[in-house]
C-alpha cells in the first residue's frame, strides 16, 4: 500500500525513469553496440575470416585451456573452503575470509607481478627454473596462475554465505541416518548448494576467460602460443588491426552477454536459493 | 574415508581435511605470492623502495590513478543513486533488463571494454566527433581515464544501495509527510541520511576497483609519462625494463592504500550496522 | 475540531477495504476504531490523514472538504505502530522536524523552536532526553517522542496507529494514560486505532466496531456492552 502522497508527481517520475535510462544507455549500451558496430564494419566475411585466423583459434583454444583449469581448482578450493567455514566452529573465521576474499582488492597487474617475482627471470625460483629448462612465466603454467589468483574467491564467497545460512541440521541429519562423510556431501549437501554453485561457477568462469591485467603481465605475448583471448584483442588493436580486434572482442562480448543473461535468469527464478538469510 | 582430524563442536567429518585443502591452497595461490611483493620491494633498501615508490613519474601516477578513481566513484555516487532509485521504486516496462544490465561492467572483459570506449570517444568515434570540437577531448587524456573508470565502477553503487532502499520502510517516510515535509525535504532529510552508508560504500569499492583498473583504462589513456600515465601502467613498464624492485615498490604502495581502503570498508559496515539497528 | 465522513469506499486491487462508511466524530472526542486485521480500520485512518485517497466519498475537516488534501495541509498529527523516527536525527530534531521544514515564511525562529521542543518533552514527560538518539530510548519512551513530533505543529486532530501495539502491558497502560491526559489538555479531536478491546473501552469516549469495510456499531462503551447492534458485536466482545 503506497500512500498516494509518498509518490513523486508523475512528470518527476517519468525525468527520473528517463535519466536512469539514458545514463545506462549511454554510458553501457552504446559501448557494446559499438563493439558489435566495429566488428562488422566491413561485413561478415570480415569478421568471419578474423575469427578463423589461426592466431585468434590458438587464443580461443589457450582462453578455453586456462578457464577450464583454473575454474574446477577454484571451485573445489571454493567448496572446501565453505564446507570448512560455514559448518563448523573455529577461531580465526573472520581472518580466514579476509584472506580469502584478497584478490578482490589486488590490481590485477599486480596479481600477475607476484608471480613474476616468484617465477620470472630474476624471481625467487628463476634460477633453478632456468636451469631445469621449466618455464612458468611467459607460458602456460604462468597464465593459469595468473588466472587462479584474480578468480580465487569467486566460488567461496558465493558459497560461504549461502551454507553457512543453510546450517549443519541437514548434515547432521543424514549422519543420525547413517551415512558417511561423502555420502552427506554428495546426496545432501550438494543439492542444497547447486544453485549458488552455479552462480559462483558463471562468474569466476567469466572472469577467468577476461581476465587482462593479470595475464598481460605474465604472458610475454607471443602469438599463437601465450595469448589469450583478451591480450590477442589488445595484440591486434596495437597492429591497427581494428576490424579482427572487434571480432575476436565480439565473441567475448557474446560471451558476457550470456553470462549476464544466465545470471539473471538465475537470481530471477532461484534468487531465495542463492542468497544467505541472516 | 577416515577424516583426518575431529572438530571438538560437531560430529560432521570433514574438518581436518577441508581446512587443509582451504590453507594450503590458500597459501599457494595467495599469500605466499603475495608476500614476494614485500620481500622484493624490501630487498634492496629503504632508499631504492623510495627512489621508485615516492619518483616524481610515480606521483604523478598515483595522482592519476587515484584521483581519477575518486572522481569516477564520486559520478558514480550520483548516477548510481539515481539508478538504484529508479529500479527499487517505480514499476517501468524494461526495468528487468535495466536490472540485468547493471552488471554488464562486471561480466565484460576489461579489455574489451577499453576499445569500446576508446572507439566510442575518439575523436573519430560517434560522440568523440562532437565532443573534440566543442573542447571537450576525452580520449588520450585523464578525462578518458575517468570515464573508464565510471564504466568499471557503476555496478558497484547501485547494487549496494539497492537493497538498502528496498529496505527502508514507507512508514519513516510518510511520518515526514504528514509533518509537512515537501517530497524533496523527505528525500534529502530523511531518506538520503538513512542510505549514506551504503552510498560510502559503494563509493570506496568502485574506488578500490578504479585505482587498480588497467585494462580498460590503458586504450583510452594517453599513457604518457607524467601527464596520462596510471599506477598499473608504470608497473608494467618497470618490469619491462627488468626492473623487478621497481615494480615492486609502487606495487607495494598500491596494496597498501587497497588495504587501508579494506579497513575503511569494514569500518562502514559497521557503521551500517548500527544504523540499522 | 468535528470530522464528517461521508460514503467513503476504498478498494486495494478487488479487494473492498471500506463499503460507504459514514460516521461523524464531535470536536474534543476521543474515539476508537477497533476491529478485526482487515476490517478497514487503518485504511480509514489513513485516509482521514490523506496517506489514502478513497475513491468514493468525501472527508470534512470542520466545514472545510480535504478529501483532496495532502496531509502536511490538514492539520493532523500522525502516530505510527512502530514509532518511524528518524534514526540519524537526535530527539530533539524528530520533534523539531515539522517545524523545520516549514517555508521560510511561517517558520518560526530557532529560538522559539527549541522552546517548542523543551515544551513537548515536559508534556510527555520526558525532560532532558533532547541530546539521545532514538537507538538510545526505550520503546515507550520512543513512542513518547513520536507523540511530541507529531503536536509540535499544533494540530487540531490527532490520529494514532496502534499506537501501543508495539509495547509491553506496564509500557502500555502508563502511556495509555499519559495520551488521555494530554488529549483533554490540549482538546484535541483524536482517533486511534487498535485491536485490543480492553484499550479502546478504557480510553475513548466512543467506540466505532469496524467489520470487513463497514460499520458494525458507533457508540460510547458502555452503551455498545448493554445493547449491541449485531452478532457480530456481540462475539467480538466476548
Amino acid at each position: 500500500m503506497t500512500a498516494s502522497g509518498l509518490r513523486e508527481p508523475p512528470a518527476a517520475k517519468a525525468l527520473l525513469i528517463l535519466a536512469a535510462v539514458a545514463y545506462v544507455a549511454i554510458m553501457l549500451l552504446l559501448p557494446l553496440g559499438a563493439v558489435l558496430f566495429e566488428a562488422l564494419r566491413h561485413g561478415w566475411n570480415a569478421w568471419w575470416a578474423a575469427v578463423v585466423d589461426p592466431d585468434a583459434r590458438a587464443s580461443i583454444r589457450l582462453t578455453l585451456i586456462v578457464a577450464a583449469i583454473s575454474v574446477p581448482l577454484n571451485t573445489v578450493f571454493g567448496i572446501a573452503a565453505a564446507w570448512a567455514i560455514a559448518k563448523f566452529h573455529f577461531r580465526g573465521k573472520s581472518a580466514l575470509i579476509a584472506f580469502i576474499e584478497l584478490p578482490f582488492s589486488v590490481s590485477p597487474v599486480v596479481s600477475g607481478l607476484v608471480f613474476v617475482l616468484l617465477f620470472g627471470a630474476q624471481g625467487w625460483f628463476g634460477p633453478w627454473l632456468e636451469r631445469h629448462d621449466i618455464r612458468i612465466i611467459f607460458a602456460l603454467p604462468g597464465l593459469v596462475l595468473a588466472t587462479l589468483f584474480v578468480t580465487f574467491p569467486f566460488v567461496a564467497r558465493q558459497l560461504i554465505p549461502l551454507m553457512s545460512a543453510q546450517g549443519r541440521a541437514d548434515e547432521e541429519a543424514a549422519l543420525t541416518l547413517g551415512a558417511s562423510g561423502w555420502q552427506t556431501f554428495w546426496r545432501v549437501t550438494l543439492p542444497n548448494i547447486k544453485f549458488g554453485l552455479l552462480y559462483g561457477v558463471l562468474l569466476c568462469n567469466a572472469r577467468a576467460m577476461g581476465e587482462f591485467g593479470a595475464v598481460s603481465v605474465v604472458s610475454g605475448h607471443i602469438r599463437g602460443e601465450t595469448n589469450t583471448m583478451p591480450l590477442q584483442v589488445e595484440a591486434l588493436y596495437n597492429d591497427y588491426d581494428f576490424v579482427a580486434a572487434f571480432a575476436v572482442a565480439s565473441l567475448l562480448a557474446l560471451l558476457a552477454l550470456v553470462t549476464l543473461a544466465l545470471k539473471s535468469a538465475l537470481e530471477w527464478r532461484y534468487g531465495d536459493e542463492l542468497r544467505a538469510r541472516h | 574415508m577416515p577424516s583426518l582430524a575431529r572438530n571438538r563442536s560437531s560430529p560432521l567429518p570433514g574438518f581436518g581435511l577441508s581446512l587443509g585443502i582451504t590453507i594450503l591452497w590458500l597459501s599457494l595461490i595467495v599469500l605466499i605470492p603475495m608476500s614476494a611483493v614485500f620481500v622484493k620491494s624490501g630487498s634492496q633498501g629503504w632508499q631504492t623502495f623510495w627512489a621508485a615508490a615516492g619518483s616524481p613519474r610515480a606521483l604523478a601516477a598515483y595522482r592519476l590513478s587515484f584521483g581519477a578513481a575518486a572522481l569516477a566513484a564520486a559520478i558514480n555516487c550520483v548516477f548510481g543513486l539515481l539508478v538504484a532509485w529508479v529500479l527499487v521504486r517505480y514499476r517501468f516496462a524494461g526495468r528487468r533488463l535495466l536490472s540485468a544490465l547493471i552488471d554488464l561492467p562486471f561480466a565484460l572483459p576489461t579489455a574489451v571494454a577499453g576499445i569500446a570506449l576508446t572507439a566510442l570517444y575518439a575523436d573519430t568515434g560517434i560522440i568523440g566527433r562532437f565532443l573534440e570540437p566543442a573542447g571537450l577531448p576525452i580520449a588520450y587524456r585523464p578525462a578518458g581515464v575517468v570515464l573508464a573508470l565510471t564504466f568499471i565502477g557503476l555496478p558497484f553503487v547501485v547494487r549496494t544501495v539497492e537493497p538498502v532502499l528496498a529496505e527502508a520502510s514507507s512508514e519513516v517516510e510518510e511520518a515526514a509527510l504528514t509533518l509537512g515535509a515537501t517530497r524533496l525535504q523527505t528525500f534529502s532529510r530523511v531518506v538520503l541520511p538513512t542510505i549514506l552508508p551504503a552510498l560510502a560504500t559503494g563509493f570506496a569499492l568502485a574506488f578500490a576497483r578504479g585505482a587498480g583498473e588497467y585494462g580498460s583504462v590503458i586504450f583510452i589513456a594517453g599513457n604518457v609519462p607524467f601527464k596520462s600515465e596510471i599506477a598499473p601502467l608504470l608497473i608494467v613498464t618497470q618490469l619491462e625494463e627488468y626492473n623487478y624492485a621497481g615494480a615492486a615498490a609502487i606495487a607495494c604502495v598500491m596494496l597498501l592504500i587497497s588495504f587501508a581502503l579494506l579497513l575503511l570498508l569494514n569500518l562502514l559496515q559497521h557503521w551500517q550496522q548500527r544504523r540499522m539497528a | 475540531m468535528s470530522i464528517r465522513v461521508e460514503h467513503v469506499s476504498k478498494s486495494f486491487s478487488a479487494y473492498p477495504a471500506l463499503n460507504d462508511v459514514s460516521l461523524t466524530f464531535n470536536d474534543g472526542e476521543f474515539v476508537a476504531l477497533l476491529g478485526p486485521s482487515g476490517s478497514g480500520k487503518t485504511t480509514l485512518l489513513r485516509i482521514l490523514a490523506g496517506l489514502e485517497v478513497p475513491e468514493e466519498g468525501r472527508v470534512r475537516f470542520g466545514e472545510r472538504d480535504v478529501t483532496g488534501d495532502k496531509p502536511a495541509s490538514r492539520g493532523i498529527g500522525f502516530v505510527f505502530q512502530h514509532y518511524a523516527l528518524f534514526g540519524h536525527m537526535t530527539v530533539e530534531k524528530n520533534i523539531a522536524f515539522g517545524l523545520d521544514v516549514m517555508p521560510r515564511g511561517p517558520r518560526p525562529t530557532k529560538r522559539d523552536i527549541g522552546r517548542r521542543v523543551e515544551q513537548l518533552l515536559g508534556l510527555v514527560q520526558l525532560p532532558g532526553l533532547g541530546k539521545r538518539y532514538p537507538s538510545q530510548l526505550s520503546g515507550g519512551q520512543r513512542q513518547r517522542v513520536a507523540l511530541a513530533r507529531a503536536l509540535a505543529r499544533e494540530p487540531r486532530i490527532l490520529l494514532l496507529d496502534e499506537p501501543f501495539g508495539a509495547l509491553d502491558a506496564k509500557v502500555r497502560r502508563e502511556l495509555r494514560v499519559a495520551l488521555r491526559q494530554i488529549h483533554d489538555e490540549l482538546g484535541l479531536t483524536s482517533i486511534f486505532v487498535t485491536h485490543d478491546q480492553e484499550e479502546a473501552f478504557a480510553l475513548a469516549d466512543r467506540v466505532a466496531l469496524l467489520n470487513q469495510g463497514r460499520i458494525e456499531q458507533f457508540a460510547a462503551p458502555a452503551e455498545m456492552q448493554s445493547g449491541p447492534a449485531s452478532a457480530f458485536v456481540r462475539e467480538f466482545l466476548d
